[in-house]
């Protein structure tokens, strides 16, 4: 026989039977996590994500908060302070500065009716992004519900469903904002002057028919991706098995298919806010968005472009919070996505 | 002693994730001669499949050797790099998987797949390894072999995909054929096909062959030698019929007893084995198996058993052989 | 209304599926399930056996009608819960009815609603990662069962349901809150048992619930359906393509091919008296656990691969595999004879192939 290599004394009583405790003391279950746990356990170790967070936390801070508690207002003309550069004072300022009066110094300066460009900066990104916010509401309410009913039914329902998006594609977006526009402008006038419809006439016929037309065309794309998750998750093994349960369609949509796609929606939103924000940026900048005096960070860029070599502080500000802004959301979208992706789970 | 094959000495290996150290392998020693077919068994998360691409330095990352030798043909492998690493593989060991369809690329023809082979390995031109190629094709039973050869993995059927990778596993004549779980996804009627064409097929290029698999049935009928594995360590090794006429640790016995046997005139109830796989994770200080173990004993949960040898070649780990012997010298320590 | 025998029958059932063709045109039509027939006496067990494409799944998903059977007539506990309406009447004894004429006499066109049959009819599938919810966790899931048919009146006997079932199928209450995933397959398996039981069923479909399983858990999940059926009064149809496994478990087996059932009777006469040249086959081809009966029997390998569903050999569908194929076997399809008490084989050359 061979020879045990034992280093150490074997005693009687380790050959007894361990008992059952013992052998269960060995088996450790793993801390419970659920999915939403795990994922945002994921999400905060990624760093470009958590600074992006960050960076958005901030800019809504100061777009949201910071314009009501600030001395000027975005639309307040101060006569004999136009075209100010940043940090320098009007003759009328300085004069106030003299008789010990504390003036907020304009950080970004001016535009040429002397209104405070930082606070308008502010509003501008305020209404770009609740624009954005909005919109990316709007579209995915719509397109959710559209795609899960085409892909939940499939067949007859799926296909028409599918070819009124592939029609919906086709048509111009720009082109059917200007034709709102045009038709809303006399009747969104007439409604104005009613009373407490006042919020129209500010707005702006403009900006009613960009949401109408996000209404009407933006969807299709949150609808398709839906659809085609829904079209994957309505073959899944658990779906059969909830059926042959006996569940019905309204159970089997609410609590099966739709907390499974609750990950996709949330991440197909956030990267939609962007997307809608530059939509909204590039139509301003066309004039087809904000009315005057509301500021957007299009229309605050696209004014600012006739006085781009003299004042160029007026073009780069809109134009760098618009890129930090998309930017911030895109890639804590995709933090958002790799949170939730199971796949990477080791 | 004549040099092994194979010789795998004490291989410790473990994988990094995120989540801890998986170890994988704990400690394993195995060695397989020429010509020889070594079935190796075990269940998910045993290592059988881990064990065996170490031979072709096939650890995945986050994989990594962190002890004990495996040397392959007279190469020892933890040591070369992965260029030395590709002239081996294909060469003098191959491999073939479980699942063929997943295996074999759809957008080339199978007949440019084995000719890929044939190309890297050795001075062939371009002609000779078509003709090679309907030449293995034909050595694995696949009819037709010239049409064959320009057709898509998708345009045959799962029997045939996986001879398709035995041609190109057998393109130059390797001295190992590794089959991981070769017949797992096919039909049992296909499976006894392809066991009967690896049992030709080793007889005729006297090859080594080591059959990965859970099925205790294939591997009684085609292997000479068995290891059974379970969480990464090698439980017992032997011949065939030791392993199945005189099993020695209770995971091989546990097996034994709970398979049904169809030749059974009346069905006896099947005795299972208790609790659920080992989580590499935080693997048991002791014995793996211990927490599953019916004869687990107090120095099972604490220390890893030793290897004992039942002949020159049936080994198994386990305390019982130890319990034994203390109680024949008189319950005196040493 | 007498209490049958059998608690299930099916009478010449056929799922025909529509797949898209080689050309934008042509529809190929897959025959999964080509006139099928079986009945399962109440508390027993009938085994479903057959490689891919055999049909054996969708005939046990058929049956519960979670596809919509193309045709032929299903038979619960009595009750017609489907009827195509064009299915011949049988007798108690088996003989068709026929009219004063003489004419064969047809069972009324029935689609019953599925709801209260839901409760009595329950199924277990094969892949355990895929039938859980990974959403849900293991408590809601069993939970589901129970708030469906409504079997709760209040949160507390709810609850104690739950881990009653979960207890049953040995998890513990410290379970119910947790995810499908951080469980092992057999515990998945277990928990997918615990939600069919949890509307306590008369009937359940196994559809190869070890298969995706370790050797080591297989026995174990074996045992318990064994141990349900026995404390439960269950009766099962339990679909494999693992002969050794069904055989241990089923009193009778239908062994199936390319969507027909090619023989059927008594687990003991089909392993050691078969007279269907595939059953030989298939029974050959099992590898035994055992190395001195390896060495001393004589294995008959096929040749050949399954043909495709879409396209079946005309007559005999074994015929281009079978080493007994003859002339005929081309032509005319074989009938459904019994060749024995019980023992059902659809073979031109039955008797001389036993």
């Amino acid at each position: 026989m061979y020879k045990n290599p034992l280093s150490f004394q074997l005693k009687a009583e380790d050959f007894l039977p361990a008992t059952d405790e013992e052998k269960q003391s060995l088996i450790v279950m793993r801390d419970s996590v659920s999915f939403w746990r795990d994922s945002l356990r994921r999400l905060v170790k990624n760093k470009v994500a958590m600074v992006s967070l960050f960076v958005i936390v901030v800019i809504m801070f100061f777009s949201f908060v910071v314009p009501s508690f600030y001395p000027y207002s975005y639309e307040q003309q101060q006569k004999g302070a136009e075209n100010l550069r940043p940090m320098t004072y009007s003759q009328a300022e300085q004069e106030r500065i003299a008789n010990g009066e504390k003036v907020t110094p304009h950080f970004l300066g001016t535009d040429k009716l002397g209104r405070d460009y930082a606070v308008r900066i502010m509003v501008g990104s305020r209404i770009s992004m609740t624009v954005g916010l909005v919109a990316a509401v709007i579209i995915l309410v719509i397109g959710a519900l559209y795609g899960s009913i085409a892909a939940f039914f499939g067949g007859w329902v799926d296909i028409i469903m599918m070819r009124i998006v592939d029609i919906i594609y086709t048509i111009p977006d720009v082109l059917l904002i200007v034709l709102i526009s045009i038709a809303l402008k006399g009747p969104l006038a007439d409604l104005s002057s009613k009373a407490a419809m006042g919020w129209v006439g500010i707005v702006g016929p403009n900006l009613i028919s960009i949401f109408i037309v996000f209404a009407l065309l933006y969807w299709v794309g949150m609808a398709r991706i839906v659809r085609s998750q829904v079209l994957v998750l309505r073959e899944s093994e658990y779906v059969t098995a909830a059926r042959a349960l006996g569940a019905g369609n309204g159970r089997i949509i609410r609590k099966h298919l739709l907390t499974n796609c609750i990950g996709t929606l949330i991440v197909t939103t956030t990267l939609q806010i962007p997307s809608s924000i530059f939509t909204e940026s590039y139509l301003s900048f066309l004039g087809l968005g904000v009315a005057a005096p509301l500021p957007s960070l299009g229309s605050l860029a696209s004014t600012a472009i006739n006085g781009m070599n003299t004042y160029p502080y007026l073009l780069i500000a809109p134009a760098v919070l618009i890129s930090l802004i998309i930017l911030s959301f895109n890639l804590f979208g995709d933090g958002l996505r790799d949170a939730f992706d199971p796949k990477l789970k080791k | 002693m004549s040099e092994h094959l194979v010789d795998i000495r004490n291989l410790r290996l473990s994988f990094f994730t995120p989540a801890g150290e998986v170890k994988a392998l704990n400690d394993v020693t195995l060695h397989l001669d020429e010509g020889e077919v070594l079935g190796i068994v075990g269940e998910s998360g045993s290592g059988k499949s881990v064990t065996s691409y170490s031979i072709m330095g096939l650890t995945a990352d986050p994989g990594k050797i962190v002890g004990g030798t495996v040397t392959f043909n007279g190469h020892h492998i933890e040591s070369l790099g992965e260029k030395e690493l590709r002239k081996i593989r294909g060469k003098e060991v191959s491999i073939i998987f479980q699942d063929p369809m997943t295996s074999l690329n759809p957008v080339y023809t199978i007949g440019s797949q084995i000719e890929e082979s044939i190309l890297l390995h050795t001075d062939k031109t371009r002609e000779e390894a078509k003709e090679r190629a309907t030449e293995l094709l034909r050595l694995v039973g696949i009819n037709e072999p010239e049409k064959r050869i320009r057709q898509y993995p998708h345009e045959l059927s799962g029997g045939m995909r996986q001879r398709v990778m035995i041609a190109i596993a057998l393109a130059c004549e390797p001295k190992l054929l590794i089959a991981d779980e070769p017949t797992t996804a096919l039909d049992v009627t296909i499976q006894a096909q392809i066991l009967e064409l690896i049992n030709e097929l080793k007889e005729k290029m006297r090859m080594a062959v080591i059959l990965i698999t859970h099925d205790l049935g294939i591997v009684s009928s085609m292997c000479d030698r068995i290891a059974v594995m379970y969480a990464g360590r090698i439980v017992e090794c032997g011949t065939t019929d030791d392993i199945f006429y005189r099993p020695q640790h209770e995971y091989t016995r546990g097996l034994l007893r709970s398979v049904p046997n169809i030749q059974d005139r009346e069905s006896k109830r099947l005795i299972a084995i208790e609790g659920t796989p080992v989580d590499l994770l935080n693997p048991p200080a002791g014995c793996p198996f211990a927490p599953r173990c019916p004869s687990c004993m107090k120095i099972c949960l604490r220390e890893m058993p030793p290897d004992h040898h039942y002949s020159e070649v049936h080994t198994a780990a386990c305390w019982l052989h130890e319990k034994a012997e203390y109680e024949q010298r008189g319950g005196e320590g040493d | 209304m007498a209490e049958s025998a059998n608690l299930v029958e099916v009478r010449n059932l056929k799922q025909y599926f529509q797949v898209s063709g080689k050309n934008f045109f042509k529809k190929d039509c897959v025959k999964a399930v080509d006139d099928v027939s079986f009945s399962i006496p109440r508390g027993s067990t009938l085994g479903l056996v057959g490689e891919s494409g055999c049909g054996k799944t969708t005939t046990g998903r058929t049956l519960l009608r979670l596809y919509e059977p193309t045709a032929g007539r299903i038979v619960y506990d009595g009750e017609v819960i489907f009827d195509s309406g064009d299915v011949p009447l049988y007798d108690e004894a088996g003989n068709p009815v026929t009219d004063a004429d003489g004419k064969p006499v047809f069972g009324k066109k029935t689609r019953a609603n599925m709801l209260p049959y839901r409760r009595k009819m329950q199924i277990v599938f094969q892949d355990p990662y895929a039938s859980l919810d990974p959403r849900m966790t293991i408590g809601e899931i069993v939970g589901e069962a129970i708030d469906i048919h409504g079997l709760a009146s209040s949160r507390e006997e709810r609850h104690e349901k739950i881990i009653r079932m979960l207890e049953r199928v040995g998890l513990n209450s410290e379970h119910a809150n947790r995810y499908p995933h951080e469980f092992s397959g057999g515990q998945r398996q277990r928990v997918g048992i615990a939600r069919a039981l949890a509307v306590d069923p008369e009937f359940i479909v196994c559809d190869e619930p070890i298969s995706a399983l370790d050797v080591s858990i297989q026995a174990q999940v074996i045992n318990m359906l064994e141990d349900l059926q026995s404390e439960f009064g269950l009766t099962y149809l339990f679909i494999a393509h693992d002969l050794s496994v069904v055989k241990h478990i089923s009193r009778r087996i239908g062994v199936m091919y390319l969507g027909k059932l090619v023989e059927m009777g008594d687990s003991y006469e089909i392993t050691f008296h078969s007279c269907h040249p595939y059953t030989k086959s298939l029974i050959s081809a099992i590898p035994i656990a055992d190395p001195e009966t390896n060495r001393h029997t004589h294995r008959i390998v096929l040749q050949g691969d399954i043909p495709s569903p879409v396209n079946p050999p005309s007559g005999c569908r074994f015929r281009t595999r079978c080493p007994y194929a003859e002339k005929r076997c081309a032509e005319e399809e074989p009938a459904w004879k019994e060749v024995s008490p019980g023992h059902f084989c659809a073979c031109h050359f039955a008797d001389s192939v036993r």
